[in-house]
């Protein structure tokens, strides 16, 4: 009797184990445990509004993008440096094009976008044409691009109001802007929000779908390997660093869209944080391991641990330490597999 | 060791095994990949700590707390893959962890004491090194010598090593004998684990032997003659060795002439230096020599693997081919299958079913969209033919023992459809049942019109597989024998750069 509940123990923790073998499954209990803790610091019931989640949607989505082109390249043992700077650099560009030139957003977005995977292009060809190390070569185009952002922008913010002799002039501010920024079906989801969810699918199409996707993780698992099976690793590394600029640049259009103007500052760290998000999500920084839905989960975990301490008045100040640690925790649940 | 078990999350890994160690032995741990050898001797480091049974040294029963324990009791292990730090000196290294200090409270290396005491001991055991020299410039043969080195610094009494020849050539192996020889004057005990039964039968003083997990037996060396210790291995009679039916060459598939490749680090010499031959279909042709013979340089060469060649002609089914990069290769029809299956064969992260795809992705994913089901189906195809056990194909291949991580190396180049197969020591750390297998299979390709090129420094094997036998040397082909032609002196003689004519 007492023999047989021992092994229905035994086998109940060894499944449960089973399960923490999953990397979905581990990533999902981080999100479900912050989540808890919003219920319980639910700030007199703020955290059940849906306008909370909204928000917390809304605010993650930049990072989110940014997150979806950092998960392509440290799959393959990589890591981009230069997703900031860049949305930075595209911010101010579109800024420029859009409002001060007045182009269509027919042509302004698709202009931006091929700059963002041109300089993300440039990353990639010098990592796999000159063997530079992914950090190095992307730090370098961190700092190149923040230096362009603020070279074309004079080094001041991009907006509608512009100097001429007689004064400051206000100018048209486009459609496209508003269009970004707005909320729609009610006002319950931002335009944003699905840029984001578009850049996921993309991202998983990519990942899961395509041959590529399968090159990517090949090449992070083990290069030399991957290169002797006839993959084609030079293109797959400009592929991975080009989408991961493309994405830069969707999200440096957003951000303009949402401020109305392009800060040449702006993305400052966010490289950072879209790391940690992908970091969080369970993605291995070694290559050859994650995937988007880790991803969604790390971006989510981030997003609903900082709208809590935001509902709940937290300074910056303990939201900050309170995030350093979160990334400690999640990163030990990652090494459950491993016991 | 008496009575050991172990198992790993319900799993049974280890039954009742007995091990018994005496001074001044060396002690051979035979069986095949995933008999419970690596299992056993991490018990024996203090790697692992739950085990079952008891463990008794000098008649004392101990229970390691950790590595760190065992070693201080002396017991060294030194693995296939080398525990040193490429970056610092050799006497450094050798006094990793014990460093000579001034005191306890401010731990000042006596840099230049530990010096000299690490170039006493290196010269103890006759190996001419600067115990300042970086360890990263020496070859690997030397680097293994100082893991004994630093064994021996920390006095040790049992030392285990792990398939310790793998990576060296003919008189480094015969160096490291001598070293053995040495170790045992002093009384130290050699657990030693390899799969060549040549060694095996020149060193051993006794045997034990381990079946999935258990216990077979232990015996005096002299008592366990090749055949009898491969049935104790394998727990079957094997069959013919080498099985070889007489080829039927078909028509030239690979023509090389006057092929040149330069050094892949950059060093004057070509490392290829005008090589000809010709590969017919159903043909094995091995290519003999030593290290640094550039045969493997020839294979990578003909793969696209290194570039260009810096001259020659190559046809391939009868068409000019310049090798280019490795895709290039295998869409002429060519599959490379290298000598190290961890580093350049399989992303070990990546499930069984992935990596038997990877070489064949271009057709199985027509328009660059994947159809997982096509490759589970060719995965598990590949799998009945290789005989692959496995639980799972979407298991990751690092979980597999050596011998089936093998199959699927060599089930990837299958599929990807060649007609030309270059092999580099197609059964490097594969145990003895996975060995025939792949010596059965290599017969049956050949049989159905497969060309293959070999690569191996077994020379019993190289002996009886090879319908032809290039030898090299220095990048030359230094002789070319036909079957029956070759004897294992004649090819060694040509690989030291003699012509491979008997002295009259």
């Amino acid at each position: 009797m007492a023999r047989s509940t021992d092994a229905a123990g035994a086998n109940g923790r060894s499944r449960m184990l089973r399960w923490l073998g999953y990397p979905h499954v581990r990533a999902l209990l981080a999100l479900v445990l912050v989540f808890c803790l919003g219920l319980y610091f639910n700030a007199d019931g703020a955290f059940f509004r849906w306008a909370t989640h909204r928000d917390m949607l809304r605010h993650s989505s930049v990072y989110g993008i940014l997150a979806c082109g950092m998960t392509l390249v440290i799959i393959t043992a990589g890591i981009d440096l230069s997703v900031g700077s860049v949305l930075g650099f595209i911010a101010v560009a579109f800024s420029i094009l859009s409002i001060h030139h007045g182009w269509s957003p027919w042509l302004a977005i698709p202009a931006c976008l091929a700059i963002g995977a041109l300089l993300g292009a440039v990353s990639g060809a010098l990592i796999a044409a000159f063997g530079i190390q992914p950090f190095i070569a992307t730090l370098a185009m961190m700092v190149f691009a923040r230096g362009l952002a603020k070279f074309v922008s004079h080094g001041m913010k991009v907006s509608n109001y512009v100097q001429t002799p007689e004064g400051y002039v206000a100018l048209d501010m486009p459609a496209i802007h508003g269009l970004i920024d707005q909320r729609i079906l009610n006002g319950n989801l931002a335009v944003v929000t699905l840029i984001f969810l578009a850049c996921l699918l993309i991202s998983h199409v990519v990942l899961a779908r395509l041959r590529w996707g399968r090159y990517l993780y090949a090449i992070g698992g083990n290069e030399e390997a991957a290169r002797l099976s006839g993959v084609p690793v030079a293109r797959m590394k400009l592929l991975a660093y080009g989408l991961a600029g493309f994405f830069s640049a969707v999200a440096g259009i957003c951000q303009a869209a949402q401020e109305y103007q392009g800060d040449p500052e702006a993305g400052a760290t966010y490289e950072l944080k879209a790391i940690a998000i992908v970091v969080i999500g369970g993605t291995s920084l070694m290559g050859g391991r994650g995937g988007i839905l880790l991803t969604l989960i790390g971006t989510l975990t981030i997003g609903y641990m900082e709208k809590i301490l935001s509902i709940n008045a937290a300074g910056e100040a303990s939201r900050l330490m309170l995030t350093g640690a979160i990334i400690v925790a999640a990163v030990l649940l990652q090494r459950i597999r491993r016991r | 060791m008496q009575g050991i078990g172990k198992s790993f999350g319900g799993v049974r890994a280890l039954h009742d095994v007995h091990l018994e160690l005496l001074p001044g032995e060396v002690h051979i741990l035979a069986g095949e990949n995933g008999a419970g050898k690596s299992t056993l001797i991490k018990i024996l480091a203090g790697v692992h700590r739950d085990y079952d049974g008891r463990i008794e040294l000098d008649g004392r029963p101990v229970r390691f707390a950790s590595p760190q324990d065992a070693a201080a009791r002396g017991i060294a292990v030194i693995h296939q893959e080398l525990s040193l730090i490429p970056s610092m000196s050799v006497a450094d290294n050798i006094f990793l962890g014990r460093e000579t200090v001034w005191t306890g409270a401010l731990p000042w290396v006596m840099r230049r004491r530990q010096r000299r005491r690490a170039q006493q001991i290196l010269d103890q055991l006759g190996l001419n090194v600067d115990a300042e020299s970086t360890v990263e410039r020496l070859p690997i043969s030397l680097q293994q010598m100082i893991e004994i080195a630093k064994a021996l610094a920390a006095e040790v009494r049992i030392l285990v090593m792990d398939e310790p020849t793998s990576a060296l050539t003919e008189p480094e192996v015969e160096r490291l004998f001598a070293l053995i020889a040495e170790l045992k004057r002093r009384g130290v005990a050699i657990v030693y684990i390899s799969h060549k039964m040549e060694e095996i039968h020149r060193i051993a003083d006794r045997l034990t032997v381990l079946r999935d997990g258990r216990f077979v037996g232990t015996a005096p060396a002299a008592e366990l003659p090749p055949p009898r210790l491969v049935q104790w291995m394998v727990g079957r009679e094997i069959g013919e060795q080498f099985p070889r039916h007489t080829p039927h060459p078909g028509p030239v598939l690979l023509r090389v002439e006057e092929l040149t490749l330069d050094d892949p680090h950059g060093l004057p010499l070509p490392v290829v230096d005008r090589v000809g031959f010709e590969l017919r279909a159903g043909e094995i042709v091995g290519l003999g020599g030593l290290q640094g013979s550039g045969a493997s340089d020839l294979l990578w060469g003909l793969f696209g693997a290194r570039g260009r060649p810096r001259a020659g002609r190559i046809e391939l089914h009868g068409r000019p081919y310049t090798p280019r990069s490795p895709g290039h290769a295998i869409r002429r029809g060519l599959a490379l299958l290298t000598n190290d299956r961890k580093t350049t064969g399989l992303v070990l992260g990546m499930s069984i079913t992935h990596n038997i795809t990877l070489a064949s992705l271009p057709r199985l994913s027509p328009g660059g969209w994947l159809r997982e089901r096509r490759e589970r189906a060719a995965a598990a195809r590949l799998r009945e033919r290789f005989d692959i056990r496995a639980a799972d194909l979407d298991l990751e291949v690092q979980s597999l023992s050596g011998g089936n991580q093998q199959k699927v190396a060599l089930a990837k180049w299958l599929e990807a459809g060649p007609r030309v197969l270059l092999l580099d020591e197609p059964t490097r750390g594969v145990d003895v049942g996975a060995k025939q297998e792949i010596y059965r299979l290599m017969d049956a390709w050949s049989a159905e019109g497969y060309a293959i090129l070999l690569i191996t420094s077994e020379m019993p094997e190289l002996l009886a597989l090879s319908d032809r036998i290039l030898v090299l040397h220095r990048g030359r082909v230094t002789a070319c024998f036909q079957r029956g032609e070759a004897t294992q002196e004649r090819v060694l003689r040509a690989a030291m750069g003699g012509t491979g004519e008997d002295a009259a």
